[in-house]
């Protein structure tokens, strides 16, 4: 009896063995070539920017470059004195990391007072957070765009960096989900010890939310580093423009014949937040998943 | 809540209170300023005359609107902006949704193709769409040539009437990045006891998906969609950078439309009554999904 339940057990085991190998290359048939699609557009991007411009116009398309055209890079980056890379990018940066700063302090603010204190009309204004977490900020655009005209604010950096000190619907939801799971145990010993709101904040919720933070932190990085629309609307002088506006102002002088060059900035121009992505994914990936398991 | 009402606020509620508003208060600021002060400011200057300036603004009633309305051109971009939510809903809801259950297998490796397949979404931007250009390229790209190989005709893609919508939604679907994620945090937040009790009365591994699976991440597909159709107002890069809102109109959606006649045409009032029409249609198409949801959207008695 014992003996042939052992033999059935392993014949079993054998054949679910078995089966597991097929799953296990079925999934890989599928895992495998859609990786290859999704690093496609990179893989065209930066042969692009290495080949010389007659290859890239060369019938049939190759992926890899027969001649590797480094200087691409700079020749595009220095070659045209209509659009100062160099300059695009501290704009980019400066832009961006001060945008990480407003939105990590003002929605650390708001997210700790949804998550952990209480008061009336607490879940009005909650309300008022997963309502305009739904709100497509472009369709503002217009009404923005006369507010900002009546600051003076245009033609300035200021249209894209004063927001950000003041909240940002998704960021604060999102920190607040953390929030929520920290526990209360905590609050209170800190509490006994007489700790007031700003000091539990500063002691006991952001040393334990690092992980949140960074992965707000990338998001806002990528949001405004692509960010293309803001700028576009709100710069006029070159020298005070984004990246990506200088890339399409790119495109619009020269893109239609040099495409060599044009992939060779765009490429640079992708690699921030590449770096970002690959150092930070792994909160990256934990940040969106909490946000989405109680959604 | 009325019980706290009726009785008198101790002093140290009343200073978390103070807290509570003095901590969300830039929010606050922003919510008036930036976002809610604009949206009614925008549906009052939606019944004016608005060229440029604010100083002469003349009331007008509902002319933009009837403007809007007879012109067939705003009618083709509502048009263009629903093919495009019903075919990024359709087809990028249901490509994540495969995403998702590759990458919840157990095989190694597969923290690396989670990665590789987040990249595209990280990287959406000008320097992608200008990428794309060139892949949507019918003789040169890398998209017919790659159907050549395998004896297919690719068509003309973004430049073409018929073709420029699809290439769009298909273009979108490299960065379902985090609804991917939201549903594979979803399928890993199903209960394993339920596979087993379904293993036991026999079912398979189709059998499991559809009564198992699709049921209990409904509350999360259901979340999925409607971020889905929001984003899909939102495609104003790819717009911009790669089509113009053409050949012709063919790729005219409403933030085309209102950003056009915005700061192209320069007629203010219009593109505020653009705006406005843009946010009845997401009220309403996510009213429908909350409507329709009820009968298929499956929630545990005990969440909450």
């Amino acid at each position: 009896m014992t003996t042939r339940k052992r033999k059935e057990d392993v014949a079993w085991h054998k054949s679910t063995q078995g089966r597991r190998t097929i799953g296990y290359l079925l999934t890989f048939a599928l895992l495998v070539p859609l990786g290859i699609a999704f690093i496609l557009p990179f893989i065209v991007m930066v042969s692009t920017a290495l080949k010389p411009l007659k290859q890239v116009f060369a019938f049939p398309p190759t992926l890899i470059p027969e001649t590797v055209q480094w200087q691409n890079f700079p020749d595009g980056w220095y070659g045209h004195g209509y659009v100062d890379f160099t300059t695009c990018t501290w704009n980019s940066l400066k832009i961006t990391i001060n945008n990480i700063i407003g939105n990590v302090v003002s929605c650390t603010l708001a997210a700790y007072a949804f998550a952990r204190l209480k008061a009336r009309g607490k879940n009005f204004f909650f309300a008022l957070v997963l309502a305009t977490m739904l709100l497509p900020n472009e369709a503002l655009v217009v009404p923005q765009y006369v507010l900002f005209n009546r600051f003076g604010w245009l033609d300035t950096h200021l249209p894209l960096m004063v927001p950000p000190w003041f909240g940002w619907p998704f960021f604060i939801f999102l920190l607040r989900q953390f929030f929520l799971t920290i526990p209360e145990e905590l609050v209170d010993a800190a509490k006994i010890d007489g700790a007031g709101h700003a000091r539990i904040l500063m002691q006991i919720f952001i040393p334990l939310s690092k992980p949140a933070l960074a992965t707000l932190a990338i998001f806002a990085f990528i949001g405004n580093w692509n960010n293309f629309f803001g700028p576009l609307l709100y710069l006029r002088t070159p020298n005070i423009q984004t990246l990506p506006v200088c890339l399409v102002q790119y495109q619009g002088a020269y893109g239609n014949t040099e495409w060599h060059l044009m992939m060779a900035v765009a490429t640079i121009a992708v690699i921030p937040v590449l770096l970002i992505f690959i150092f930070g994914q792994r909160y990256f990936v934990e940040g969106i998943a909490t946000t989405g398991v109680k959604g | 809540m009325l019980k706290r009402k009726s009785r008198p606020i101790s002093a140290s509620a009343k200073r978390e209170e103070r807290i509570f508003y003095l901590f969300i208060l830039p929010w606050l600021i922003g919510l008036v300023v930036f976002s809610a002060g604009p949206v009614f400011g925008m549906l009052g200057l939606s019944f004016t005359d608005w060229r440029i300036s604010l100083d002469d603004l003349q009331f007008i009633g509902l002319e933009n609107y009837t403007k809007l309305f007879d012109d067939p051109i705003f009618w083709t971009s509502v048009g263009n902006t629903l093919y495009i939510v019903v075919g990024r809903v359709v087809f990028g809801v249901s490509f994540a949704l495969l995403l998702a259950v590759l990458l919840n297998q157990k095989v190694p490796g597969i923290a690396f193709f989670r990665a590789v397949y987040y990249l595209p979404t990280v990287t959406a931007g000008v320097a992608v769409a200008l990428v794309w250009i060139w892949i949507f390229n019918p003789r040169l790209g890398i998209l017919n040539h790659t159907l050549k190989q395998i004896g297919i005709q690719g068509p003309p893609w973004i430049f073409s009437k018929t073709w420029v919508k699809p290439s769009l939604i298909l273009m979108s679907m490299f960065s379902v990045g985090p609804i991917m994620i939201i549903l594979l945090a979803g399928l890993q937040g199903v209960p394993k006891e339920l596979y087993e009790s379904a293993e036991i009365d026999g079912a398979g591994n189709w059998a499991k998906f559809r009564n198992v699976t699709l049921p209990m991440l409904s509350p999360v597909l259901f979340f999925v969609i409607i971020i889905s159709v929001v984003s899909s107002f939102q495609n104003f890069t790819e717009i911009r950078v790669m089509t113009e809102g053409g050949p012709g109109e063919s790729s005219n959606v409403l933030i085309w439309y209102l950003w056009e006649n915005a700061f192209i045409f320069l007629q203010l009032g219009i593109a505020a009554a653009v705006a406005w029409i843009m946010f009845v249609i997401l009220m309403a198409l996510t009213g429908v999904q909350f409507w329709v949801g009820r009968r298929w959207v499956y929630y545990e008695a005990d969440t909450g």
